[in-house]
């Protein structure tokens, strides 16, 4: 790499911290979206007393979680209790250590990338960090003792390990495509504009189908409507964060936002061609641009996951696992398979 | 240097959590135990360049089977296991007699092997998916087609199996599913 | 430079451990569970040869060891759901008539 090893430390520390920070404030900033969004298309105004806009709102909640009662009722399983927020916030949070953000920076001469590691294999260990995110959820319904939070849990891991498949595979269609698993390569493949003026996107390069199959499979990953069944209170009580209170239940909510957060990025770098974009200005300000224009595609891909969720009702439990496995799953092989086709045939 | 510090590490947590399958008495905790298993066999594969197995590892194996595992724990809701007069003289027996059998093992295979190597990492040998890929899908295309059609037989041997007696799967109206009771 | 008889060995521990397991444990999940111990040890001596031939066939050989767990776990824990039904016990040493 050509850094010395305790430089190499020292950034790769740097860049943990401000990666933790950043994600958590974009977590905390992510709620008051929410509320602020589906605020307005509900014809109301949202948070808008606590500070300008309502701005300190997502401080509030933060300091009324920490001050709530933090109740362990006294018939669970305690040990995985209180393991399964902490699983699910530690997974949702280190998925975020694989996503590059930039291109290569020099500081003081130092160069590296704006990301945590370069693995070759990076897809593949977000795609089992999500593989394992089901645990959180499936222990935290089974070690409350309560019915209402196991159905939730076994639903919602039910759910979760089927939308697995659908994800995975409209995944591949973009692996054929670009012929290498790690995310940096991939990105770079969709630099450049085609017919002057179109960008390089695999959205635009036919991958539209796999990016609805995705979105379909991501909502339904992160429990989010119109797939959220499993947490509906109408259905389930709180379904598998039932018995859980204050930071427990802070945790399990921060954990599901930064699924979101982490869904949306390996959406804009596999399709929405991460962070390429016009670049203009002097040289520092070149730095910055792709950052930009990376946060600003994942910001569009929140503000749908919010849009959506303020106007879709949400599907019942078998129409939620028919859709999963009776329409995704095909749309996303013949798609792997109509992709194949016209690689080999272009080749 | 820190490889065999790494491998001392995963492999020390690798024979703890198996131990502890051994010794708990809920299916749950021997199947978290096996869980840290297999996640401490990732990263053994991973010091020995196979990244590839590594993840694949970690997706199906502790992400997929052993959540079909504990879905089964969770359903079927068994509780502890209790001590038999058989599993106190299996122990009595058994522990002797595995370890006759792990260290005759481990010494054939160590001191039977012709051209014994160091791992180490900066060899360059690494089983990137592209390689794997090469073999799998040239010399390897027969075995790859037989276990997909293994994978549907075992698909749809579980689906007949699983399903309440006096149905039959996939045709006629299946009995109506517990959580729908509630609605 | 770890030598790849220390992976051998480990592999060889496990691999007794699931035996262990296989014999003493009586939930019939459990037993279950040191099958897949015994198999995860047979992988991880697969790799260790894999490199010290640098081949790859050892790695492709432990992927398909991975698929045929997959689907006997499956079918396996699909025949403990068929027993729980009938004889509403996980207990090995319970599970000793065939027809009740």
């Amino acid at each position: 790499m050509g850094l010395s090893i305790t430089t190499f430390i020292v950034v790769t520390v740097i860049k943990i911290v401000i990666a933790l920070i950043v994600m958590l404030t974009a977590i905390a900033y992510s709620t008051w979206l929410e509320r602020k969004v589906v605020g307005h298309i509900q014809n109301r105004w949202g948070p808008q007393r606590v500070g300008p806009f309502g701005l300190l709102q997502p401080l509030a909640d933060g300091l009324k979680f920490i001050f709530k009662e933090d109740l362990t009722p006294p018939y669970v399983y305690k040990p995985l209790y209180l393991a399964a927020p902490i699983l699910s916030l530690v997974l949702a949070l280190t998925s975020i250590s694989l996503v590059p953000i930039g291109n290569w920076v020099t500081i003081r001469g130092v160069s590296t990338p704006l990301e945590i590691t370069d693995v070759n294999i990076g897809l593949l260990i977000i795609l089992g960090i999500t593989s394992l995110s089901v645990y959180g959820v499936a222990l935290a319904g089974w070690s409350s003792n309560s019915k209402y939070s196991l159905l939730g849990g076994l639903r919602a891991s039910a759910q979760m390990v089927s939308y697995e498949i659908a994800l995975g595979l409209s995944l591949v269609g973009v692996l054929i495509m670009s012929g290498s698993l790690n995310l940096r390569e991939i990105v770079d493949m969709q630099s450049g504009h085609m017919w002057a003026w179109i960008p390089r996107w695999n959205i635009f390069r036919g991958q539209i189908v796999a990016f609805f199959v995705y979105l379909a499979a991501a909502f339904a990953e992160t429990n989010r409507v119109p797939f959220d069944l499993p947490e509906a209170e109408t259905e389930l009580v709180a379904g598998y964060h039932t018995e859980y209170s204050s930071m427990k239940f802070a945790m399990f909510f921060m954990a599901e936002y930064a699924n979101m957060i982490t869904v949306a990025s390996i959406a804009t770098l596999l399709f929405l061609g991460g962070w390429h974009g016009p670049l203009f200005g002097p040289t520092w300000l070149q730095d910055v641009l792709p950052v930009f224009w990376f946060v600003l595609k994942v910001f569009c891909f929140i503000f749908l996951y919010i849009w959506i969720r303020g106007t879709l009702p949400r599907f019942r439990y078998d129409q939620l696992m028919a859709f999963g496995w009776r329409v995704l799953f095909p749309i996303a092989v013949a798609n792997v398979l109509v992709t194949s086709f016209i690689v080999a045939l272009k080749k | 240097m820190l490889q065999l510090v790494l491998f001392f590490v995963f492999g020390i947590i690798a024979v703890g959590a198996a131990v502890n399958l051994l010794a708990q008495r809920h299916p749950i905790n021997s199947a978290l135990s096996l869980i840290v298993v297999m996640a401490s066999l990732a990263t053994l594969f991973l010091l020995m360049g196979a990244e590839f197995l590594a993840a694949i590892q970690v997706i199906v194996y502790a992400g997929a089977i052993m959540v079909l595992f504990v879905f089964v724990i969770m359903l079927l809701n068994a509780g502890v296991e209790d001590r038999t007069p058989g599993s106190r003289v299996a122990m009595l027996l058994g522990i002797p007699a595995v370890v006759l059998l792990a260290g005759s093992v481990a010494w054939t295979l160590v001191a039977r092997n012709p051209y014994p190597v160091g791992v180490n990492l900066t060899g360059g040998f690494v089983g990137s998916p592209s390689a794997i890929a090469e073999l799998l899908f040239r010399d390897f295309l027969l075995p790859f087609e037989v276990t997909s059609i293994l994978i549907l037989i075992a698909i749809m041997g579980a689906v007949v199996l699983a399903s309440p007696a006096g149905t039959t799967a996939g045709t006629g109206s299946p009995e109506q599913p517990p959580a729908k009771a509630e609605e | 430079m770890v030598p790849v008889a220390y992976y051998l060995v480990l592999s060889a521990i496990l691999f007794g451990l699931g035996v262990l397991g296989f014999l003493v444990k009586r939930n019939l999940i459990t037993l279950f569970m040191s099958i897949e111990l015994m198999l995860n040890a047979v992988n991880l001596a697969f790799v260790a040869f894999a490199w010290q031939w640098k081949s790859l066939n050892g790695q492709v050989f432990v992927f398909f060891v991975m698929v045929v767990a997959a689907a006997e776990a499956a079918v396996g824990l699909a025949i403990i759901i068929a027993v729980f039904r009938t004889r509403e016990t996980l207990n090995v040493d319970k599970v000793n008539l065939l027809k009740l």
